[in-house]
C-alpha cells in the first residue's frame, strides 16, 4: 500500500502570537516552531496502515527549508521518504494544494493522509482541496479509520455526534485527534532518520487568488469584576446574569 | 460585475439549521447593499422548515431531492452545488462552517476554479472587490485577506451573525429531483453522542477542568448545564485524563467557541483554552486560585470552592426558574 501524510509546520500552541508593527505579518521573535500536532495523528495512522498491508510511507512538505524539521519527526516516527517541496513564497491554500496534488500524482497513492487542520491559519481545508484536485474520495475529520480489500469505512466527527462514512481507495483523509495515539519517536528512530535523505523539489507555480492583507489582534479584554471569595455570591451572580448581561 | 449571491442551506434530519438561517439573513442584507441577487440552495429527502427561508430575506430556494440525499454525500452534494454554480453564474457561495460546510466548501471552490475563505467572521463586498476576516492562531489573530476569483466561496463562523427574521417573504421553492447520483462518498449512518447539545452550536457553555477533581464530579457541570439548557465543555487536562470525551474539549486542539456565557468551573485558563473561547460574548469563571489566568478575561468571577459555590448557583437558579 502506497501512504503519502502531508505535514506542516506551526507555532507551538503555547506561543504568544503578536502582529508586526505595520500589521502585515505575525513576529517570529520569541515563537517555537513544531510539527502541527494533528500531522501526528496522520503520521501514526499511515505507519499503523503499513504495519497491516505493508508499503511505503512518503511524507510531503510545501514550505521553506525548515519544514525538513516536521518531515525529519515523521522520518523518526516510521516514514520511509521524505520529500520537501521548497518554496518560501506566499501561497494560498489552494495553491499548496495544487503543489502538493501535483507531487502526489506521481506516488501513485492509495490512502493521502492529513491533519485535519494546521494550528495556524486554521483553515482545515487544504485535505479536501487536494483530493478534489487529485480525483481521490475524501473524508475529513476522522476519527476511526477502518479499510478491508478497496472499501473504506470512516468515522467523522460532526455537531453533537459522529457520520459514520462509506467509501473506497483511493482516499484522502483528515486525522482528527482520537483517530489512534500517535507514538513517540524512538532513539533508534531518530538516529535512522538522520540518515534517511530529504529530496528537495520545487512545487508547481499555481496563481493564489486569496490574498492577505494583514493581521491584527483581538481587543484586549478588560478583567471584570470579582463578585465575591465565597458561595454567597452565588446570587449575585445570577441577578448580573439576569439583569446586566441578560443572557439566561 | 452583477453579483449573484448563492446561500448553501444545510439539513439535518430534514431541518435546516440555524446557521444557515444565520448566513441566509447575512446575505440578504448584502445583497440589498449591492443591488444583487441572492438564491439559496439545498439538498435532502424531505424538509419541514425550508419555507422559513423567506423570513429571512430569500425569496428562491432551489431545492434539490432524492431519497438517497437525506444523509451527507460529500461526492453527490459538491457536484449538484457546483453544477447549479454554473447553471446560474453564481459569483459569492456562502456556507456554514459546520462540519459539513468546512468539508463541502473546498470540494466546491476547486470543481469551479474558485477562490475560498473558510470560518470567516467578516464579509463585504466593496468596490467589486470581496474582503474578508477571519481568526487564525486559534483567535490569537485576525487575518485580513481579499478574494479574487471568478467565483469566491466563503464559510461564515456559526453564531457569528444573528439570524434576523426581518421579511414577511413568501419564498418560491423550486424543487428538482435528481436521478444520477455520484454515491461514492456517503454517510450511512448519524449516531448522535450523549451529550445532547454540541459546544459549537450552544447558546451557553458550562465548561469544566481539573478543579472538578474526579470524573463523576461533573455531574455538577452537567445538572447546570441542564438547568441552563447549555451545552458540556472540558478542557484539555481532563479530555487527556480520560475524564470526558473529545467532542467537548474548547480550545487550540479541540473546538473553538463564541456563546453568549461561558461558564469555566475550575479551569486555570491555559493560553490554548483562552484562544477557544475569548470571544464568548459574557464569561463567568469560579476558581479557588485568584491568580488564575481565566481570571483576567472572565466578565464575573468568584474566587472560591466550586465545591460550595456551584450547588449553591443551582439553587438561585432553581429559585428564579420557580418564579418565572
Amino acid at each position: 500500500m502506497k501512504l503519502v501524510v502531508c505535514v506542516s509546520y506551526v507555532p507551538d500552541t503555547a506561543s504568544k502570537i503578536n502582529v508586526s508593527l505595520d500589521g502585515k505579518t505575525i513576529e517570529q521573535a520569541g515563537v517555537t516552531y513544531i510539527l502541527n500536532p494533528y500531522d501526528e495523528f496522520a503520521i501514526e495512522e499511515a505507519l499503523k496502515l503499513k504495519e497491516k498491508f505493508g508499503g511505503e510511507v512518503d511524507i510531503i512538505s510545501l514550505g521553506g527549508d525548515k519544514n525538513k524539521e516536521s518531515i525529519q519527526k515523521a522520518l523518526a516516527m516510521g516514514a520511509d521518504n521524505g520529500i520537501l517541496l521548497k518554496d518560501d513564497s506566499y501561497r494560498d491554500s489552494v495553491a499548496i494544494a495544487f503543489g502538493l496534488a501535483e507531487e502526489i500524482k506521481t506516488l501513485n497513492a492509495d490512502v493521502v493522509l492529513f491533519g485535519k487542520q494546521s494550528v495556524d491559519y486554521d483553515n482545515g481545508i487544504i485535505g479536501q482541496l487536494t483530493a478534489e484536485l487529485l480525483g481521490f474520495n475524501c473524508v475529513s475529520v476522522v476519527t476511526k479509520l477502518d479499510i478491508t480489500d478497496n472499501k473504506v469505512t470512516a468515522e467523522r466527527e460532526i455537531e453533537g455526534g459522529k457520520e459514520i462514512v462509506s467509501t473506497s481507495l483511493p482516499v484522502v483523509i483528515t486525522g482528527q485527534k482520537g483517530l489512534n495515539e500517535p507514538r513517540y519517536a524512538s532513539l533508534k528512530g531518530i538516529m535512522a532518520a538522520k540518515k534517511k535523505v530529504i529530496t528537495e523539489k520545487t512545487p508547481v507555480q499555481f496563481e493564489s487568488k486569496v490574498l492577505i492583507d494583514g493581521f491584527t489582534k483581538p481587543a484586549s479584554k478588560q478583567a471584570g469584576k470579582i463578585i465575591g471569595t465565597d458561595a454567597s455570591a452565588a446570587a449575585e451572580l445570577v441577578r448580573l446574569l439576569k439583569d446586566e448581561a441578560k443572557v439566561i | 460585475m452583477e453579483n449573484k449571491i448563492l446561500v448553501f442551506l444545510e439539513q439535518r434530519n430534514g431541518f435546516i439549521k440555524k446557521s444557515s438561517f444565520e448566513i441566509a439573513s447575512y446575505a440578504s442584507a448584502l445583497s440589498q447593499k449591492l443591488n444583487a441577487t441572492v438564491e439559496a440552495l439545498t439538498i435532502g429527502k424531505e424538509i419541514t422548515n425550508l419555507q422559513e427561508v423567506g423570513n429571512y430575506g430569500i425569496s428562491k430556494v432551489y431545492f434539490y431531492k432524492n431519497p438517497e440525499l437525506e444523509l451527507y454525500s460529500s461526492s453527490a452534494y459538491k457536484k449538484i452545488v457546483s453544477n447549479h454554480i454554473k447553471e446560474n453564474e453564481n459569483n459569492l457561495v456562502l456556507f456554514s462552517n459546520t462540519a459539513m460546510g468546512k468539508e463541502l466548501s473546498p470540494l466546491v471552490a476547486v470543481i469551479n476554479q474558485g477562490a475560498l475563505s473558510v470560518d470567516c467572521t467578516k464579509l463585504d463586498v466593496e468596490n467589486d472587490s470581496v474582503k474578508v476576516i477571519r481568526p487564525v492562531y486559534a483567535g490569537k489573530a485576525f487575518m485580513t485577506a481579499e478574494l479574487k476569483g471568478n467565483v469566491n466561496v466563503i464559510s461564515i463562523r456559526p453564531n457569528t451573525f444573528p439570524a434576523n427574521k426581518t421579511s414577511e417573504l413568501n419564498s418560491e421553492i423550486i424543487e428538482k429531483y435528481i436521478e444520477d447520483l455520484d454515491l461514492s462518498v456517503r454517510v450511512t449512518e448519524v449516531v448522535k453522542s450523549d451529550s445532547k447539545l454540541d459546544v459549537t452550536e450552544a447558546d451557553i457553555i458550562v465548561s469544566g477542568g481539573r478543579g472538578l477533581k474526579a470524573p463523576e464530579n461533573f455531574k455538577l457541570v452537567e445538572e447546570l448545564s441542564q438547568l441552563l439548557g447549555a451545552a458540556t465543555g472540558a478542557s484539555r487536562a481532563v479530555v487527556d485524563a480520560g475524564w470526558r470525551p473529545h467532542g467537548e474539549q474548547v480550545g487550540q486542539t479541540g473546538k473553538t467557541v463564541s456563546p453568549n456565557l461561558y461558564i469555566a468551573l475550575g479551569i486555570s485558563g491555559a493560553i490554548q483554552h483562552l484562544a477557544g473561547m475569548r470571544s464568548s460574548k459574557y464569561i463567568v469563571a469560579i476558581n479557588k486560585d485568584k491568580d488564575a489566568p481565566i481570571f483576567q478575561i472572565a466578565d464575573y468571577g468568584i474566587v472560591a470552592d466550586l465545591f460550595d459555590v456551584v450547588p449553591e448557583l443551582i439553587n438561585e437558579l432553581k429559585k428564579i426558574r420557580g418564579n418565572e
